[in-house]
């Protein structure tokens, strides 16, 4: 395991907050109108592709339901959660921690490698490439910081009414503004399938120096 | 059943520690100064004339969803809408040099917009429908704003749960040539659920700051001493954003 940089720790931990207070807020606004549609409009359950099931106060920020409070917490968190995405993007290629770590191969993609690496996982063996990550690490932090995350606020900005006048070709691109609101919806909960998946495997390969290294950086091991 | 507790546990100390933030006075101040910066970000970014999208007419949902209050039972509001609001009388009145009173034929008589506009209710649905009605420009220039008007109020007849509901918005959104006095909705006199006899309609922001059943347009310095002072009828019962463009 090679070095965490202080600004990928730093994020990590800005975002986390960011994310799960973003999601958790998300689940009042879910709850506001749990029915989700494809194109521009659609109002009633008749329309629905699906009926979102309703979430417990528990899981929803407030703890009650309050969803003026709930666009609160969510309009405050989008702002460093985007800011802080951007930073990370800058930093990570400045640093080169995305081409030298994030960046596939062309051998990486070889079903042969990429069955290997699915094998080992299951064998709990994560420290089986040279490099910092492994294939499928790769593949998930690059799919959720160039796919996952990005999309979160494109598709916020979409569904802005605010914002529409000069945004309205990403509105149309995401197929209309109730599409927009659908794929906000969809992929957080990708990113939290990341999240659970993400967590399960820091538990499952030592959480204590897992947590340990991305808080104060962790070992370099010559390889 | 245990590791569902402990994720329950986990959700609610993180719930707990937000309504802590939430409480304190800096955490609320940070809450609603969100609000103005992703105001002062769509301004910066939008021009302040920039339309929101019109649809063609082949858009137009087949229905249009009534929320809030859908008919007004409280004052004279049962009578006019028996008269079929041939005595309806709107003002145009505070902070302006000629106050204004028009009748739904004064109001039909005016230079007309029509634009097919979507409706973004603040708890996520949509529906599109083609609106007609003046310019709230037009009311606005021809009552003369005196200099020191900052915001226009709508005043509303509607008790909705036992409140008046009332709605304001800053000059920029009412001079936007999408800002109209609302009569018709796809062709036909405006329907009772949706406003009648007149709705505004504030394309650039969601629902709620699109007042249904207006009486009055009133110019103002500042939005103190008008209901809780929070600028609408959400606003100051359920703590809803002023700016509804997010």
């Amino acid at each position: 395991m090679t070095k965490h940089a202080l600004s990928t720790r730093l994020w990590h931990w800005l975002n986390v907050i960011c994310v799960v207070t973003l999601f958790m807020s998300g689940l009042t606004i879910s709850n506001a109108h749990r029915y989700l549609y494809w194109g521009d409009w659609g109002f009633s359950p008749s329309m629905a592709w699906y009926a979102v099931p309703r979430f417990p106060n528990w899981m929803t920020i407030p703890g009650r339901y309050n969803l003026a409070v709930a666009r609160d917490w969510h309009i405050l968190m989008a702002w460093p959660f985007a800011v802080g995405l951007l930073f990370m993007w800058v930093a990570m290629l400045a640093n080169r921690h995305f081409q030298r770590d994030i960046t596939t191969t062309r051998d990486e993609w070889r079903p042969k490698a990429i069955w290997k690496d699915i094998v080992e996982h299951l064998k709990l063996n994560f420290e089986h490439a040279g490099g910092k990550y492994n294939f499928l690490q790769k593949l998930a932090y690059g799919t959720v910081l160039g796919v996952f995350l990005p999309m979160m606020i494109f598709t916020g900005i979409s569904i802005s009414p605010g914002m529409e006048p000069s945004f309205g070709w990403l509105v149309d691109l995401l197929g209309g503004r109730q599409s927009a609101r659908s794929l906000h919806f969809i992929f957080a909960w990708l990113l939290f399938a990341f999240f659970v998946v993400h967590l399960v495997l820091v538990l499952l390969s030592g959480p204590i120096g897992q947590i340990r290294s991305m808080i104060t950086g962790g070992k370099t091991h010559e390889a | 059943m245990k590791r569902r507790g402990f994720i329950a546990g986990l959700g609610a100390l993180w719930v707990a520690g937000c309504n802590k933030v939430a409480d304190s006075e800096t955490g609320s101040k940070l809450l609603s100064a969100a609000q103005d910066w992703h105001q002062g970000a769509h301004r910066l970014l939008n021009n302040r004339e920039a339309l929101a999208p019109e649809y063609p007419r082949s858009a137009i949902s087949p229905t249009f969803r009534g929320n809030g209050s859908t008919d007004p039972q409280n004052g004279d509001y049962p009578r006019h809408a028996a008269e079929g609001f041939a005595n309806w009388q709107l003002e145009v009145r505070g902070l302006v040099e000629t106050p204004m009173t028009y009748s739904l034929e004064n109001i039909r008589k005016l230079p007309q917009r029509t634009q097919v506009t979507r409706h973004d209710c603040v708890e996520g649905w949509s529906a599109i429908g083609e609106w007609t009605g003046p310019q709230l420009s037009l009311l606005l220039d021809a009552a003369k704003l005196k200099p020191e008007a900052k915001f226009i109020v709508f005043r509303c007849a509607d008790d909705y749960k036992g409140l008046r509901y009332y709605e304001s918005i800053d000059l920029i959104d009412a001079y936007h040539p999408q800002t109209i006095l609302a009569h018709q909705l796809n062709g036909e006199p405006l329907p009772i659920k949706n406003g009648a006899p007149y709705r505004m309609r504030i394309e650039r922001q969601l629902g709620y700051k699109h007042a249904k059943y207006v009486t009055a347009i009133e110019a103002v310095a500042s939005l103190e001493g008008i209901g809780d002072g929070k600028g609408g009828y959400w606003e100051d019962r359920s703590g809803y954003q002023w700016y509804g463009g997010i």
